[in-house]
């Protein structure tokens, strides 16, 4: 099925196909922003956004899940004792996604997937999930993907790739999962010719409206303690309201909480996002906290994206260049910028 | 797949008040499942979270053995909501345990050397779980020559006071303990700090390793007296407290660097920390 292709018009139609297999998400406009949501009419797909406002982690991480469910009543033998929320593990396709999104799953698998411990909902909800990204034609002005190792064509995070080339999209199948989930449709044509060139056109435009931003190997190949000490901190930190904006829209922050809530004598243990930049993140029960200091939060999440993560695992950053924490930063706060003066390992002019 | 983040269902078989004070008491815990027992394999220095549906978990210190056999012990301090609802209740009560959890004491390498425990007031319930394991008949022959020195501000704030004397009896491991002060005539162990005590005693470096918990102002004035002694960083053992959750490296609250404190650690070595951002 590679190279095929299907006419804009069709689309409706090839969604509605895919719905009668799968569940589907896709970007849906909601007011000024758009998000993945649920499709439940082929319609409501609009392919033609430039980027979510929210990343689409809470498909796979959300933002508030249950975990278990337990008995507070007295009498009942199952009394305190927790057992695991019913959950939907059911065939879905994400239809639409970026590659700097679907990338970034990756980079979390490396935290919810490892050999020795395996998150059991992160686990069960990738494996049901197949992902049909989209190219990305025309990057935001906040964008660095292709600073840090990904890229507006990049597929490796992807099941199948479409590209929209005008009046349609040609379709990349990838793994296994794609080609099923591509065959699910009937719509498809045979790609016009000159499709390939078309996009290649396309992904050289792309790639040459972002720019290489920084170097990234400079800010990895730096000594973890002689940045983890640098001075220019102190001008990073300075404006930073601790909001946690920047943390709960990265697509590769994954940190939570875990918390019990009672209704009545029934209660659940739900996880809910987490921030570093909240002081009560690392606040001990003896009343002594390691990062008391704003500077000291702030810190700890460029370093934890930057250094910690690439010495960690191996992998690169942290960060998809999806440019989300940059252009929602109420006080200008700027990955890029931090980026340049972690390289330098001194305070420098933008 | 098993689901890392759900408890064992235990019972309380008994709950002991260690300290005058009575903020600390040692529960004893009792699997419900014996499977779930064999699957709480663990070692000394290991953590679990302890779980109470309704208000939350807390990380604590395995104070038990696995040479003791049928039943976990953590002694709980009462601070928080959890700790102190924990005080509330009552033997024949059901609560959760999740773990084990952390890495451990090197017991591997620890293998036919001496071994200095220094351990300061509530820290002391995974250094009780190392000297039960050391003093184990099977294990003893696997150590040499074990010092302890174990310190609280007071009298009636030491812990395990039973096991304390026991071991003082034998002529198998060398007690050294003392209390910041006390107005009791009949005292007849050390009065002082930790660090002055484990000057004056002295114990060898030679061939051996020290193993050191305690609040963070024993810890900074004790390992000057260790480095005095011969005491490289790589043979000076210590274990962290941090804010954890998840228990498993995957919530991200207890991040040092490229370590998650609850997976990667407790237990690091002087060296390993000299490595590390100085952040907890």
């Amino acid at each position: 099925m590679s190279g095929a292709y299907i006419s804009k018009n069709k689309l409706p139609g090839a969604i509605t196909g895919l719905l009668g297999r799968y569940k589907v998400f896709g970007p849906v406009r909601r007011g000024r922003y758009h998000e993945f949501a649920e499709i439940r009419n082929a319609e409501d797909v609009d392919l033609a956004y430039r980027n979510t406002r929210l990343s689409p982690k809470g498909l796979f991480h959300p933002q508030g899940e249950r975990m278990f469910q337990f008995s507070l009543a007295a009498g009942d033998p199952d009394k305190g004792i927790l057992k695991e929320a019913p959950k939907d593990f059911s065939p879905r396709v994400i239809l639409g996604i970026r590659p700097c999104d679907a990338k970034a799953f990756h980079l979390d698998d490396a935290n919810f997937d490892t050999a020795a411990i395996k998150d059991p909902w992160w686990v069960k909800r990738r494996e049901a999930t197949t992902l049909i990204g989209l190219a990305c034609n025309h990057p935001c002005s906040t964008c660095f993907c292709t600073s840090v190792g990904t890229g507006p064509f990049d597929a490796s995070g992807l099941d199948a790739m479409l590209v929209d080339t005008g009046d349609g999209y040609v379709v990349e199948v990838l793994t296994e999962k794609g080609k099923a989930a591509v065959e699910a449709v009937s719509e498809w044509e045979t790609a016009p010719t000159g499709s390939a060139e078309a996009i290649a056109a396309l992904k050289k435009s792309a790639e040459e409206s972002i720019g290489k931003q920084f170097d990234i190997k400079a800010v990895i190949d730096q000594d973890m303690l002689e940045l983890f000490n640098g001075a220019f901190w102190e001008e990073v930190q300075f404006a930073c309201i601790n909001c946690g904006t920047c943390t709960f829209l990265c697509p590769t922050c994954w940190c939570f909480d875990i918390q019990d809530e009672v209704c009545g004598e029934q209660g659940d243990r739900l996880r809910m996002w987490d921030s570093c930049m909240f002081p009560l993140f690392t606040f001990h029960g003896s009343g002594h906290n390691p990062r008391s200091q704003k500077v000291q939060r702030v810190r700890q999440r460029f370093m934890h994206k930057l250094k910690y993560y690439p010495d960690k695992y191996h992998q690169g950053v942290a960060c998809v260049g999806c440019g989300r924490c940059v252009s929602a930063c109420p006080v200008n706060i700027d990955i890029r910028q931090v980026a340049r003066l972690m390289s330098a390992g001194c305070v420098c002019p933008a | 797949m098993n689901n890392p983040y759900l408890p064992y269902p235990v019972r309380i078989e008994s709950i002991v008040t260690e300290t005058e004070d009575r903020n600390l008491k040692t529960f004893k815990l009792v699997f419900l499942n014996p499977e779930d027992e064999a699957r709480f394999s663990y070692m000394p220095g290991q953590f679990a979270e302890l779980s109470v549906a309704g208000l939350g978990e807390i990380p604590i210190g395995i104070a038990s053995s696995p040479t003791e056999k049928g039943f976990i012990k953590f002694t709980v301090n009462k601070v928080g909501k959890v700790t102190s609802y924990l005080h509330n209740m009552n033997a024949g009560d059901i609560m959760g345990v999740r773990g084990p959890m952390g890495n451990w004491y090197p017991w591997d390498i620890l293998q036919g050397k001496n071994v200095v425990i220094i351990g300061g007031g509530f820290a002391f319930t995974t250094l009780r779980s190392s000297i039960v394991y050391m003093l184990d008949p099977a294990n003893r022959p696997r150590f040499g020559e074990i010092n302890v020195v174990y310190g609280a501000r007071f009298p009636g704030l030491l812990l395990y006071k039973d096991e304390l004397a026991a071991w003082e009896r034998r002529d198998d491991i060398k007690m050294h303990i003392t209390v910041d002060g006390t107005d009791d005539p009949n005292w007849k162990y050390n009065v002082g700090f930790v660090p002055a005590v484990t000057k004056q005693k002295a114990p060898s470096a030679e061939n051996a390793y020290a193993i050191i918990c305690g609040p963070p102002i024993m810890i900074k004035f004790t390992l000057p007296v260790l480095t005095e002694l011969g005491f490289p960083p790589d043979r000076i053992i210590s274990s962290l407290e941090m804010r954890m959750k998840c228990g498993i490296g995957i919530c991200g609250r207890c991040n040092l660097g490229t370590e998650y404190v609850c997976k990667d650690g407790p237990v690091f070595t002087l060296e390993k920390l000299s490595q590390l951002p100085n952040e907890y």
